[in-house]
Parts: structure tokens; C-alpha cells; sequence
């Protein structure tokens, strides 16, 4: 007999008792509630934290979470703006060299900042992916109700793209900006339905840690800023 | 009492004395409580956010064997290699397997409390492989030789200080007490470890059955890295950890950030759902998943406790119990610690051997207010109480508690029993303390209440007069 043949036995001989179903246990209502999956998948946008129903209204939580996790946010009106804003970050950081994948807002971008680029579309070397200044991505959207940015290899280049330069800016349209999460996962399903793609991350804030004394340190393993520029 | 049993008292013993041990854990999770309780306002409804957590772990751990497989195909379709291990020697030969075919010598891993829990690293060691943890806390732990304190917070009973101290004597670097230059030299010397590892190893927080692909959930973005750099991933997940559909991370992943660190959702969940694929750019080219039972299909055989499946490994009944917070972490000798650790290690390692754990709680039922699945852990721990006892009774337990029903029977004796008492307690502070001592367990470290010089029936009968 295999281990899968095995293991499978053991879980359907222990599951021939069936177990009680939560909540019966609970001494402080009494009442068993059981409700399908479908209720359920509604029910889980009305209990997690709330989300105003206006496109301003989400920005505004967006902007609030991201001041909170200490990520940029900035939301331009013009393509132009958000061109010149890159360009002046490159300045103030002193970028020698960036790494892209192609996009409609990252080539704008680039060939606004008229410095080397590595792009991750193809196959690359990760040693110059290390030493470029920083990494510049689209995405799939952005979360209000969190602060994230949604990527996966498709839309942000490739795995490491997102995480292995010390500053991340994600170029975002507005109407990427979802509610809340159980949004992103429709649009997840709806999006690559049968053919995902091997890497999704929700990206929340810049790289951090607390493991010394639980003080927050930014910039743990991944990039220590995050800029999220939407148009 | 046997080895672990008395390890756990003697520390228990020290460290509940600590007073330095005290502050340092309680300093850390004040700063825990603070973020959490805000947190946790925020959202609409917590109390139903838990209801439906743990209905929907309760239908994939009630149906794991039809989730499991869909799992598997899933993963499979897409070119992983998946592997099963009834045991921790099972898994770490396939693990092995795989480095040797490769032919690798050096191994970045991101936190794995099941590669703890089956000691892979000693056992990649011995093989003579370079293994280097890349969690910030996992690798200064590894760097003490020490297993985490805290299955979330590995090194919360360090100061920087300590850190700083350590990363001299193991990396050289020169003394700091920032702890942004402490991570900084951490940095440094992993990103050399991730660019020329050839294997990189995960865990995995969660796995989707219905879309074949396994969660992972960290701060640091070392997993990440971990999941992309090096040619050949490996994952090492509990079969429990199956979830049904894919929308059920919509909670569950705020609900272990919230529940685990006070965040609104941890910095980083990544959804791995194999290899490469034709047209990425970059990603290992080889996935394989290792799916370990390692006497986790012995709790779901218990109906009783089965629940304790449901266990997201989010740590908030450590924060919260009376017991770990005097006791620490280290003191359980256990892979998993806290109230959930004592759950279920009986079952995974041995109900005779670890029932001493189930003695170490207060029963305030903390744990199970704060469990963001709702299991029910402090009653758990009462049933590992009466099954271990029910399994092999201790003789003395058993004939004290029949002296004492022989005595409550008989009121006349009893009232003679407790006359001797109030008399002999006038002798006590003779003896007090010394090896002659009857009450010497209790007197070591507290003070003997005095028995009242009057019984309930004297007091009743004086009233009546």
C-alpha cells in the first residue's frame, strides 16, 4: 500500500465518527447555526473591517491604511503626473539602474527616466536584479479595505521582481481600486479562472519585521519602501 | 514522572521566579494586546467573523480525505510533484531524496514549524548540508542552537543586546543596539544565502483544494525570496491545513493577521500553485509538496477533540495564557507551545508522556475566547485529563480519593478528622518547611491558609441560640 493509500485510509477510519459542529459547544447562546457555503461567502464582506460604497471614499481608506503601514500613496489625475513623479524619486534616491517588466504604465515610466532597465519579462540574471535600485510593477488592484496591492507573476513581472530591489513602486489605474478582500478573490477567479498563474501575493505595506522586542523594523528581507502610484 | 514531565516542572519552577524573564514577555505582549484589541474593533462583526471561520475548517477537516485528493489532482495538473509521509522519518527521507538527486549542498528555509516539529534541520545537517533559516527570529534562534520560543515570535525572550552580542561571536559584525542595523547585518549576509541556494524549503499556512495552490504568510518578504530564487522549492505542510475554496482566505487571512500580530493582514500572503510555467520569467523549476500525517489522522480519530485541527497557528492563546506568559515558551519542550501545543502534543507525541500539559493551565478559558476558529481548548484539556487517567489511574490518587469519600460518608468521623486538623495545625509552624513537613509541596512557595476555629455546624448551631 502507498503513504497517500495509507494516510487516506487512516483520515476515512477516524472520520466514521462524526464530530460535533461548531458553536454546539458554545454554554452561551446554545443554538446550532449552520449555514451554507454561499451565505457564508456573503456574510464574510459584512463582518471584516467596513468600506465606504464611493470610489472617494476607498481612496480615502486606502490612503489611510497606507499612511499606517508606512507605504507612499499618491493618486494624480494626469499619466503625466505620476511620470514625474517617478522621475523625481529616481533623483531624490539617486537611481542608477531599475528593473521593469513591460506594461502600458510601466514603459511610460521608464522611458521617462531614461536609465538602464533590467526587464523581468524573459528570463534574467538575478545578481542584476539585486543591484538595481529599485523595482517597478503594475498590478492586479489594490485593496481599500487593507492597504494591499495585488500582483502576480503575470501583472508584476515575474516572482522576484516585487521583492528583491530595496524600493517597490507599484503603478496602479484607478480602477483597479477594489473594496474590500472577498472583491480581490472574485476578481482572482473571474480573472485567470482555470489558468492561474504560478505566483499571486497580496502585498501589504513594505517589507518589516518585530522580531527584536517586538520593535517594527522596515526593509526585513524585502524592499524597506513601497510606493504605490495610482492614475 | 517521566523525563518531559519533570523538565517542564523544574523549569516552570525557574522561570516563574524570573522576574526579568516576566518583563520581558509582558513588555512584548502588551505591545501585542494594544495592536490587537484595535484591530480587532475594527471589524464588523468578530464574533460571527469566528463562527464562520470555524464552520468552514470544520467542513474541511470533517471531509479532509475529499479535500485532500482534490488538492493533490489540482497540484498535480500543473506539474507539482507531490509526495506523502505518514511519519517525520518518512518526510525527511523524501526531502533528503530530492536534495541527493539534485545534488544540492546548500538550503535557504523560511519558517517551518513542521520542519520543526520532524527536527529536518538536524537531520539535513547530518547529511552534511548547509541549512540556513532566513526568518529574521528563526535564524537568530538557529544561531543560539535553540528551538523557537513562540511558534509566532521565535525570539521574544531576547533583548538586542543579546542579539547584538550573538551576531558578533557567530557573524562578526560589530556591536549595535539599533535593531534596524541588527536586521541589517541579517540582511546581508541572507541575501548571499538565497542568491546561491539551490533548494529553497516553505511551509505552507494554508493550501486550496479548490484551485491546487498552497498560502503562505510572513512580514519579512524571506519566504518570498525563498519561493523564487533557488531552481528546486520544496513545501512541507500538515495534511490539515486544507482549505475548500479559495474566497475562504478572504477571512481567514485578516483573522490570522489580527489574531496573530494585531495587523490588519500580514505583509505578505503568497499563493504558490507550482513551478514555473510556460512564459514566467523566473520561479523554481521544480515544486514539490510533502503532505505530513505524523499522527495528525490520531486527532481527527478523536471526535472529541478534532477541532483542534482547525488550528490556524496564529498564537493568540499563547499571548493570552496565564500559564505561558510565567512559564515561557522554551518550558514545554514542545514543538508547538501554550494551550494549543498542550492539546495536541499528547496526540502527536504520546498521551502518557506529555499529560503533564494538560495540567498546565488555570482552565480561565482565555484560550478558547480568543481563538479566531473556536476551539474549545480549555475544555480539551480536561478531557486529556480524564482520558490519560481513565488510560492508566495512578494508585495513590485513586486510594486517596476513596479515603476521602469514606470519610465525607460518615459525619462523625469526618468532624473528628477535622478537630485533629485544627489541632495539629497548631503544631505546623514546629516543622514548617522542614523535610518533616506534611504540607512541604504546598509550603515551599505558599502560605498554609489556616483551618477556621469553628465548623459551618458550630457556627449554624451558636446562631440558633
Amino acid at each position: 500500500m502507498s503513504e497517500r493509500e495509507k494516510i487516506l485510509g487512516r483520515i476515512r477510519e477516524a472520520l466514521r465518527v462524526p464530530a460535533p459542529v461548531p458553536g454546539s459547544a458554545d454554554h452561551s447562546d446554545g443554538a446550532v447555526r449552520v449555514v451554507t457555503e454561499a451565505e457564508a461567502a456573503k456574510h464574510i464582506a459584512d463582518w471584516l473591517p467596513v468600506v465606504a460604497d464611493t470610489f472617494d471614499g476607498r481612496v480615502e481608506l486606502f490612503r489611510a491604511n497606507a499612511v499606517e503601514l508606512r507605504a507612499e500613496f499618491h493618486l494624480f489625475r494626469e499619466l503625466q503626473e505620476m511620470e514625474i513623479h517617478v522621475r523625481e524619486l529616481a533623483i531624490a534616491e539617486g537611481w542608477k539602474k531599475i528593473a521593469s517588466h513591460s506594461g502600458e504604465l510601466t514603459d511610460r515610466a521608464c522611458s521617462a527616466l531614461a536609465l538602464p532597465r533590467l526587464a523581468t519579462d524573459q528570463k534574467y540574471d538575478v545578481n542584476e536584479l539585486e543591484s538595481c535600485d529599485a523595482g517597478i510593477s503594475e498590478c492586479d488592484a489594490l485593496i481599500a479595505q487593507t492597504g494591499s496591492v495585488l500582483v502576480s507573476t503575470r501583472t508584476a513581472g515575474g516572482r522576484a521582481l516585487s521583492v528583491l530591489p530595496p524600493h517597490h513602486i507599484v503603478l496602479a489605474k484607478r480602477e483597479q481600486l477594489l473594496a474590500d478582500l472577498p472583491e480581490a478573490f472574485a476578481l482572482l477567479k473571474s480573472k485567470y479562472e482555470s489558468n492561474f498563474p504560478s505566483f499571486i501575493s497580496f502585498i501589504t505595506g513594505p517589507s518589516r519585521t518585530g522580531d527584536i522586542e517586538r520593535i517594527l523594523v522596515l526593509g526585513a528581507h524585502g524592499p524597506r519602501k513601497l510606493t504605490i502610484l495610482c492614475v | 514522572m517521566n523525563a518531559s514531565a519533570r523538565q517542564f516542572k523544574r523549569d516552570a519552577e525557574r522561570l516563574t521566579r524570573d522576574l526579568r524573564h516576566r518583563l520581558l514577555i509582558r513588555t512584548a505582549l502588551k505591545k501585542y494586546e494594544v495592536a490587537r484589541d484595535a484591530r480587532r474593533s475594527r471589524y464588523q462583526d468578530w464574533q460571527s467573523a469566528r463562527q464562520t471561520a470555524a464552520e468552514i475548517k470544520w467542513d474541511a477537516v470533517n471531509h479532509l480525505d475529499k479535500y485532500l485528493e482534490e488538492l493533490v489532482e489540482k497540484l498535480e495538473s500543473r506539474g507539482t510533484k507531490v509526495h506523502w509521509a505518514s511519519d517525520g522519518e518518512k518526510a525527511r527521507q523524501i526531502i533528503l531524496g530530492i536534495i541527493r538527486e539534485k545534488q544540492a549542498c546548500s538550503i535557504i528555509k523560511s519558517k517551518v514549524m513542521t520542519g520543526e516539529e520532524i527536527h529536518l534541520n538536524e537531520a539535513l545537517e547530518k547529511a552534511g548540508l548547509s541549512v540556513v533559516e532566513s526568518d529574521f527570529g528563526e535564524y537568530i534562534v538557529q544561531l543560539r542552537h535553540e528551538a523557537p520560543y513562540h511558534f509566532v515570535f521565535p525570539a521574544m525572550h531576547l533583548v538586542r543586546g543579546e542579539i547584538s552580542e550573538l551576531f558578533q561571536k557567530e557573524l562578526g559584525s560589530n556591536p549595535t543596539n539599533d535593531p534596524e542595523q541588527l536586521m541589517l547585518i541579517a540582511r546581508q549576509v541572507l541575501r548571499g544565502k538565497y542568491i546561491s541556494a539551490d533548494i529553497g524549503i516553505s511551509g505552507a499556512n494554508f493550501a486550496i483544494a479548490e484551485t491546487g495552490m498552497i498560502s503562505i504568510t510572513e512580514n519579512e518578504g524571506n519566504a518570498r525570496l525563498t519561493c523564487a530564487l533557488p531552481k528546486v522549492h520544496i513545501a512541507l505542510m500538515g495534511i490539515e491545513k486544507v482549505i475548500p475554496k479559495l474566497e475562504d482566505l478572504a477571512i481567514f487571512l485578516p483573522m490570522l493577521a489580527t489574531a496573530g500580530a494585531g495587523q490588519a493582514l500580514t505583509g505578505y500572503n503568497s499563493l504558490y500553485g507550482g513551478p514555473r510555467q510556460p512564459g514566467e520569467s523566473d520561479g523554481p523549476e521544480e515544486f514539490h509538496f510533502v503532505l505530513l500525517d505524523n499522527k495528525r489522522t490520531h486527532l481527527l480519530a478523536d471526535a472529541e477533540q478534532r477541532d483542534a485541527l482547525h488550528c490556524i497557528r496564529c498564537g493568540a492563546c499563547l499571548n493570552v495564557c496565564p500559564i505561558y506568559r510565567n512559564v515561557g515558551g522554551h518550558t514545554y519542550g514542545t514543538t508547538y507551545q501554550g494551550p494549543i501545543g498542550s492539546v495536541i502534543t499528547p496526540h502527536l507525541r504520546g498521551l502518557q508522556n506529555w499529560k503533564h500539559l494538560s495540567y498546565a493551565s488555570s482552565l480561565c478559558g482565555a484560550c478558547t475566547e480568543t481563538c479566531p476558529v473556536k476551539i474549545d481548548l480549555h475544555h480539551h484539556l480536561l478531557q486529556s485529563r480524564r482520558n490519560a487517567t481513565a488510560q492508566r489511574s495512578i494508585w495513590w490518587e485513586k486510594f486517596a480519593f476513596k479515603g476521602f469519600a469514606f470519610l465525607m460518608n460518615r459525619p462523625i468521623l469526618f468532624l473528628l478528622v477535622g478537630k485533629l486538623g485544627r489541632l495539629g495545625q497548631k503544631f505546623h509552624p514546629f516543622v514548617k518547611g522542614t523535610r518533616f513537613d506534611p504540607a512541604r509541596a504546598w509550603t515551599r512557595s505558599r502560605e498554609l491558609p489556616t483551618i477556621a476555629k469553628q465548623t459551618f455546624g458550630e457556627y449554624w448551631r451558636a446562631r440558633g441560640r
